[in-house]
């Protein structure tokens, strides 16, 4: 066989918690005072970045559930600029969907923000898709276009409270890539 | 200068939407090719691509940085729909692309004969393998550079350049095709979308990833198992002729036709450039700009190395590849076929 | 439309048959099958084509003397020297009609009349204006063209004086690839081959892992595991402006498939009486009608008149 084998490299299973993510994010934050911060971001990323939406084509009205596998909620996301919805559930409550996309948060923010390539999840098993997958393959092209950082986009929804939102995710990529080299 | 030799090889990269375009650029693409977001190109994924406005805009961007566009209109028309493929041309032509990449007789046919001072570069999906087939091309309708299919060895490329009339891209990194690249219906069969007329092998709309509680995943094609990958197991894409199957030669399930693997040739760029290949094209036009980032980056890079009398010294792509496993496919050797 | 002579031929033998059966096989098509025109000559693997050489011209003889018009199939594949050569050697022969089955031969019949093969992508008005142009006077349309694009192909080149061919018998070619996959599956590489693809007369056939029937190998060919079978639809491919029928060889009784198929043409057989006959063949697949409708049903599907014939 002329193809060099590196099955050994093959990463962790996906249910296994991650370490690196901070415990007030893993506390069981009350959803309902989430709410209010995810709507905004919606209705922010919607109106500043309208640009997105056009590559969804058919596929804004489709419902993905975004499960961070290491919070302790899912999300909910209908991509439809005139009627953005972001919304966050308890994972047992198995909400309604047309497709599913579900990594540590550490790998869905990295991929969202174009320094991380889904298909190389995918094939590693970093990343798990389900459902629709012409509807996720949309989404995710959609979001690879994003003019600048698509994080970014989000976090400036969260005005004064954006600078010390990147310090976090800033410091837990750090967390990662020390973990990775040890 | 000497170039160590060499003579500078072109880096010919893929772009799937405008903003890695820019990243390709950025990264030190040569060329960049692209498609309309249409059946006109064989990546017509959903939510991929570029509209005239958008590609007007990248090619505005790319030669100010003195970069090259290529646009890919390398389908085949159905009857009855040439219009299409007609109008792809006449936007690339009016919007001053470097070249064309054809497929399709027809269409080659009609922008040599319209637009004869349009640079014309023959797709893979033509599928010219010999220098017979590529001088026939050459011939009709002025072709200037041949995308070889990835069934050649390096050997027989060197061989295949001394006899034609044209320039060699060939293909230094991405996935894997099996199959004699615009000669394959298997996607077809599966799911009744055609790769040479509609664009699209394994078509998302016709994918179904199952995986069970204890993470084991089957991939399906339409209504056909391709895959099933245990928990610990790399997987790769549904399509047909990375799949594993049962036969009554075998005892077991075994990948029919090839494993789940992505071409690089980065160990064999010295011998490519020695045989006399323009320009290096690095596969990927469905992938995310982080890929497009790290592969010519790391490309750009190697080339640069040999270039300047120095060895390439590869960043590993490996992450980045099918399977997380990667091959040298037809081109070091004849025993791979 | 619909008024040239409707003709029935048979298509290249695509599989590696011992010599001796391939020879006698061919002698019972000229002297029996109800066909006009026989495409004869390796399309899949330079390799095997000495294996034949010298059946070649008492074959060509006896199809001949029958009254059969013999056309030349080229290989499907051309990139090994060995492939280069043996395109180059039946195209020097000026004697018979030639089907170009890849680019490669292209430059050899330019300005002389000759055929283009199934293997070749023709699928719009333009191209086949091109190939016309060059001498191509019949063209055996891909096997993934749906009735409703061969229906837009021949409404679109009404002046044309050339012929469309359609497969409507036989295992559907699918793929070709540099490698060869009989030799694959026998641990083998297509140097070291040692023919092991003479085992399989129709095809290796490949299961999924659920085990569903879905394709057949051929050396560096992949075909349908069903059967194509277009019997029920040549009066409207006829209508469409299809004028030529072509019957791939299989290792089933192809004299009797070739009678009915004539049969279902001359209207001296009913579509139900034609299915009727073409049960019992023993193929070892279904039949179904592949592109036909655009999306091929799984393999498996078996046509309902074929199976209403089988109960």
């Amino acid at each position: 066989m002329s193809s060099r084998a590196h099955a050994d490299r093959s990463t962790a299973p996906l249910q296994s918690p991650s370490q690196t993510v901070p415990g007030w994010l893993l506390a069981a934050v009350p959803l309902v005072l989430l709410q209010p911060l995810l709507t905004h971001i919606a209705t922010h990323v919607a109106r500043s970045r309208p640009e997105l939406f056009a590559r969804l084509g058919p596929h804004t009205d489709k419902l993905f559930l975004i499960d961070p596998i290491d919070l302790p909620f899912v999300l909910l996301l209908r991509p439809n600029a005139a009627r953005p919805y972001l919304q966050a559930r308890r994972r047992f409550e198995r909400p309604r969907h047309d497709a599913t996309i579900a990594g540590t948060f550490l790998n869905l923010v990295n991929m969202i923000d174009g320094s991380l390539d889904g298909d190389a999840l995918f094939f590693s098993r970093d990343l798990r898709v389900g459902g629709d997958t012409e509807a996720v393959v949309a989404l995710r092209n959609a979001l690879d276009d994003f003019e600048g950082s698509a994080f970014d986009a989000i976090v400036s929804a969260f005005g004064p409270l954006s600078a010390p939102l990147r310090l976090v995710v800033s410091s837990l990529r750090g967390m990662r890539k020390r973990k990775r080299h040890e | 200068m000497n170039n160590g030799g060499y003579t500078r090889p072109q880096l010919v990269c893929p772009a799937g939407t405008p903003a890695a375009l820019r990243t390709a650029v950025e990264a030190g693409a040569d060329a960049v090719y692209c498609g309309l977001q249409n059946a006109t190109n064989a990546r017509n994924f959903p939510g991929l691509n570029f509209t005239p406005a958008e590609l007007e805009a990248a090619i505005a961007y790319a030669h100010a940085r003195a970069a090259k566009v290529l646009l890919a209109v390398n389908t085949f028309p159905r009857a009855g729909q040439f219009a299409l493929w007609r109008e792809a041309v006449d936007l690339g032509a009016r919007l001053g692309i470097d070249a064309l990449i054809v497929a399709d007789l027809g269409v080659a046919d009609y922008a040599a004969r319209t637009y004869p001072a349009l640079r014309l570069h023959l797709s893979v999906q033509a599928g010219a393998s010999s220098p017979e087939a590529i001088r026939f091309y050459c011939e009709e309708f002025g072709v200037k550079r041949v995308v070889l299919p990835r069934i050649l060895t390096v050997a027989e490329i060197a061989d295949i350049h001394r006899q034609i009339p044209c320039e060699i891209e060939t293909f230094v990194f991405g996935n894997h095709g099996l199959m004699a690249e615009g000669r394959c219906s298997l996607s077809a069969y599966a799911t009744g979308l055609s790769t040479n007329m509609d664009g699209a092998c394994s078509p998302a709309a016709d994918v179904h990833y199952e995986e069970d509680a204890a993470r084991n995943l089957t991939t399906k094609l339409g209504p056909f198992v391709i895959d099933r990958f245990a928990c610990n197991e790399n997987a790769g894409y549904p399509t047909i002729c990375k799949g594993r199957y049962l036969t009554d030669a075998r005892n077991e399930a075994y990948y029919a036709f090839e494993e789940p693997v992505t071409l690089n040739l980065a160990g064999l760029l010295p011998d490519l450039m020695r045989a006399g290949v323009t320009a290096l094209k690095v596969e990927g036009r469905q992938r995310s700009r982080a890929y497009v980032r790290a592969v010519v980056s790391a490309f750009r890079k190697a080339v640069d190395d040999i270039l300047a009398g120095g060895e390439a010294s590869l960043a590993s792509l490996l992450a980045l590849t099918e399977g997380q496993r990667e091959t040298e496919g037809a081109y070091r050797s004849k025993t791979w076929r | 439309m619909g008024d040239r002579a409707v003709e029935l031929t048979l298509g290249p033998v695509l599989f590696n048959w011992p010599a001796d059966q391939w020879r006698d096989f061919y002698f019972r098509i000229a002297d029996e099958a109800p066909v006009t025109t026989v495409y004869l000559g390796e399309v899949i693997c330079s390799k095997r084509a000495p294996l034949f050489a010298s059946h070649y011209e008492e074959v060509v003889e006896r199809l001949s003397a029958r009254g059969k018009t013999v056309v030349f199939s080229m290989l499907s594949e051309v990139a090994l020297n060995l492939d280069r050569k043996l395109v180059d050697s039946v195209c020097a022969s000026e004697d018979h009609l030639i089907e170009a089955n890849d680019a490669s031969a292209l430059p050899r019949l330019q300005g002389r009349p000759h055929h283009i093969g199934p293997f070749m992508n023709v699928y719009n008005e333009r191209s086949v204006a091109v190939l016309a142009r060059g001498g191509a006077q019949n063209f055996c349309l891909p096997v993934e063209m749906p009735a409703r694009t061969i229906r837009a192909l021949c409404a679109g080149t009404p002046d044309l004086d050339a012929t469309f061919e359609v497969l409507v018998f036989g295992r559907m070619p699918l793929a070709l690839s540099a490698r060869c996959y009989h030799a694959r599956a026998h641990g083998r590489t297509k140097d070291t081959c040692q023919f092991v693809c003479e085992k399989d007369p129709d095809g290796l056939e490949l299961r999924t892992l659920n085990g569903q029937p879905f394709l057949a190998v051929n050396g560096i060919q992949t075909l349908s595991y069903d059967f194509l079978n277009l019997i029920d639809r040549l009066q409207e491919l006829q209508e469409i402006g299809v004028s030529r029928f072509r019957l791939s060889p299989h290792g089933c009784d192809m004299v009797r498939v070739a009678t009915t198929f004539r049969g279902v043409l001359d209207g001296t057989l009913t579509a139900a009486q034609a299915a009727a006959a073409l049960t019992g063949l023993n193929l070892p697949g279904p039949f179904s009608n592949g592109f036909y409708n655009g999306k091929p049903c799984p393999a498996g599907a078996i046509l309902a008149h074929v199976k209403d014939a089988e109960s």
